[in-house]
């Protein structure tokens, strides 16, 4: 009997595994073309794939412009899919970070012997003679992790290349980022981003109303994963991915679906919920009651407060999203938002150590309304 | 006999009175059979538990509402035993990891690795993962949050969470990117007002709207709290009229009595009388945060308006310290002095301007 359930459920689990790659694996960059927006590493990456010589490379920028989509595709491009797995090593540093790790498993590859492509791979590829390491979030490794890594890198630079990746440049200690080529990944232009969005839209067949694009985007400032992210759980709540069901498990959920075909619409409204964004109305409503000039200000101030905070709002969202208003208005001078600013930077850190959410911009309203209407 | 709150709780999505655009959705993702994590915040008395476990029901059938209750025992790394309560049914599983403090990382490492590595044992579920359901997960330390992190990766197959929490901002990041966001709004005034009457009909009593808007107003928002009211009405009093008088929970009695004091007697005396008060509150595990932020409220509506901007912000200084601290006492007194201070100076028409501290 325990047999026969075993196996039932195996076969049944391969049939949910296609639906359930995150649409942010799924699209990766399969070639350096690919790749949106990086011009300068793009290009000066292309012409080491010409050269077949590849220098040891530190990848930095924010996070989801490209790095690792970038590096994936170039080692694809090296190798082929049949010599990826013997000539790459990709660790994740931050579950596997320390020097044990750099000791034993990055050590062990980089001294193991290159390995020989068959001959249908040589044909296709350049396959240059090395292997590649890639160290993702290396900004996470210790300090000793990354020294260790230093004589490493040199003693097996005949047969190994590496590849660090990383957020934050200025924590990769000094040795390690001396030995390699530097490249900044600027967060993602507008126009290459949207593009790529309506791509994605087009083949998972999403449909969406005017300025949903924009709204993700500007979510998502510049971080393409957590806009495809966005885009996918956006789908998925409108239950337009279920409008391609895999398996007969789905045939009644999508049968329900397509008795009203518009709630598979994604608007702006959705996209702004799920985002954890507070809607700009709201942010306007708080600054309103803190500029108004008339009446019992405070009292009015408290109320809005009140409603914000009962509504659910997300705090830390609400201070994030109440400093780019004002910070970026032309109406205040600078000694105003000088104020303003310290008293955000006060209260996110309040926020941070676990205060009352409602007391904490309670005061950072109070506050600012303070400053705004001083002059 | 159940408590009304238990009693009228909606079993199901459809039930369910407010927020039916939710609902819905809620109930598409149900039936796509590609459920994400969630992430359900909100204030409490919102809805958020009765919406999930209607959410559950719409996933599983009603299997979800058989519970069983178990108490596990946990070693910590310094063999520390640990005893940890866990609600589940075959399907789900309800923990509140915020209970065990600082050892939070090793019921998500221990417990959910134990639940993700099997795979669900009844063939004739609907779905073929289970759900934990992880109560106050904003309490949760940054440690464990992070162990959870490669969790919801490492077993999405068999494991999909849900996240119940008041407010997103003590969540990291990687967390909150992993999990789909839904904001339970608490209801509105008519919104309880509407359960509220609904209530009494079917306990076959008459409400007078003019209570129902009251209490619902007294309520501040809070679904929960308006029912226990009416429920605490209903039994106190024979019949129910407009004149009928909403009782106020001892405890705020007792804040009333201090802003009584540290409004009258600003001096020693007053502190000290104050402080039995406190303690009289933190003796019957009022949380010191509930009770300075009510004193604030409470305060702000006997104060001038030119002084509240000051109040708030001392208020919300303590408030901080309260966090930070260890004992609760202090800082509650701190702000006592502070505000008897800031009150004499404006009496004594010394208020000069040194409000940018």
């Amino acid at each position: 009997m325990s047999f026969f359930t075993k196996s039932t459920s195996t076969t049944t689990k391969p049939a949910a595994q296609p639906r359930q790659v995150p649409w942010v694996e799924k699209y990766r960059p399969e070639s350096l073309d690919d790749v949106s927006s990086q011009d300068h590493a793009v290009s000066v990456l292309k012409r080491t794939l010409e050269s077949a010589n590849l220098p040891h490379m530190l990848f930095y920028g924010p996070p989801g412009t490209g790095k690792t989509s970038t590096i994936l595709a170039l080692a694809k491009q090296l190798y082929g899919p049949d010599l990826m797995r013997s000539r790459v090593l990709e660790l994740n540093a931050s579950d596997e970070r320390g020097i044990a790790i750099v000791r034993e498993k990055v050590k062990n590859f980089a001294r193991a012997a290159v390995s020989t492509p068959s001959a249908h791979t040589r044909q296709n590829y350049p396959c240059p003679p090395y292997k590649l390491i890639i160290l993702d979030e290396a900004d996470s490794m210790t300090q000793d992790a990354q020294s260790a890594l230093r004589r490493t890198m040199e003693t097996y630079s005949r047969i190994t290349r590496f590849c660090l990746i990383c957020n934050y440049v200025t924590r990769i200690i000094e040795p390690l980022a001396s030995r390699c080529s530097k490249f900044r990944f600027k967060p993602l232009e507008t126009g290459n981003a949207v593009s790529r969005l309506q791509d994605i839209c087009q083949k998972e067949g999403v449909k969406y109303e005017d300025g949903v694009i924009e709204s993700i985007l500007q979510a998502s400032d510049g971080d393409l994963r957590k806009a495809i992210t966005l885009l996918q759980s956006a789908a998925k709540l409108h239950g337009a991915a279920a409008a391609t069901p895999a398996d007969d498990d789905d045939a009644d959920s999508s049968a329900a679906m397509q008795v009203d075909s518009d709630p598979t619409v994604v608007t702006v409204p959705s996209v702004e919920e799920i985002s954890g964004r507070v809607p700009h109305d709201i942010i306007m409503g708080l600054i309103t009651a803190a500029l108004n000039r008339s009446g019992d200000r405070f009292a009015g101030l408290q109320a809005a407060v009140e409603d914000v905070i009962l509504d659910g709002w997300s705090a830390a969202q609400i201070v994030v999203q109440v400093h780019d208003e004002l910070v970026l208005s032309d109406d205040f001078g600078g000694s105003e938002k000088n104020k303003i600013v310290a008293a955000i930077s006060e209260i996110d850190k309040r926020l941070l150590d676990g205060a009352s959410e409602h007391l904490s911009i309670l005061d950072l309203m109070v506050k600012i309304s303070g400053v705004l209407t001083a002059t | 006999m159940a408590l009304w709150v238990d009693k009228y709780r909606p079993k199901s999505l459809e039930h369910l009175s407010y927020h039916q655009e939710l609902s819905d959705r809620l109930s598409s993702l149900a039936l796509s059979g590609d459920f994400p994590h969630l992430l359900v915040y909100g204030p409490s008395g919102a809805g958020k538990k009765t919406r999930i476990i209607a959410t559950l029901k719409e996933l599983y059938g009603p299997g979800v509402n058989k519970i069983k209750i178990d108490s596990r025992v946990f070693q910590t790394s310094s063999s520390r035993k640990l005893e940890f309560n866990v609600v589940s049914s075959v399907y789900h599983m309800e923990i509140t990891p915020s209970d065990m403090g600082n050892n939070d990382r090793l019921i998500i490492q221990d417990l959910l690795k134990e639940v993700a590595q099997t795979q669900q044992v009844d063939l004739s579920a609907k779905q073929r993962f289970k759900v934990v359901i992880i109560n106050e997960a904003d309490s949760l330390t940054r440690d464990a949050q992070a162990a959870l992190r490669r969790t919801m990766e490492k077993y999405s197959p068999n494991l999909r969470l849900i996240l119940l929490a008041n407010s997103t901002s003590n969540i990291i990041a990687p967390i909150r990117s992993r999990t789909l966001l839904v904001r339970v709004a608490a209801p509105s005034h008519t919104e309880i007002q509407e359960i509220l009457s609904q209530i009494a009909n079917k306990e076959k009593f008459t409400l007078p709207p003019r209570v129902a808007e009251r209490i619902a107003r007294e309520s501040g928002r809070n679904l929960r709290k308006a029912i226990l009211t009416l429920e605490a009405l209903y039994s106190q009093n024979d019949k129910l009229s407009d004149s009928t008088s909403i009782p106020t929970p001892d405890w705020e009695v007792v804040v009333n009595s201090i802003v009584d004091i540290v409004i009258q007697e600003r001096n020693a005396a007053g502190i000290l009388k104050a402080r039995t008060k406190f303690y009289d509150l933190l003796s019957h595990c009022i949380p010191a945060g509930i009770i300075l932020k009510t004193l604030l409220f409470k305060l702000l509506d006997r104060v001038d308006t030119g002084l509240k901007p000051e109040v708030v912000y001392w208020a919300a200084f303590y408030e901080h310290r309260l966090h930070q601290g260890s004992k609760v006492i202090f800082h509650l007194e701190a702000f006592v002095a502070k505000f008897m201070r800031i009150l004499e100076r404006y009496m004594s028409g010394m208020l000069d301007d040194d409000m940018d501290m």
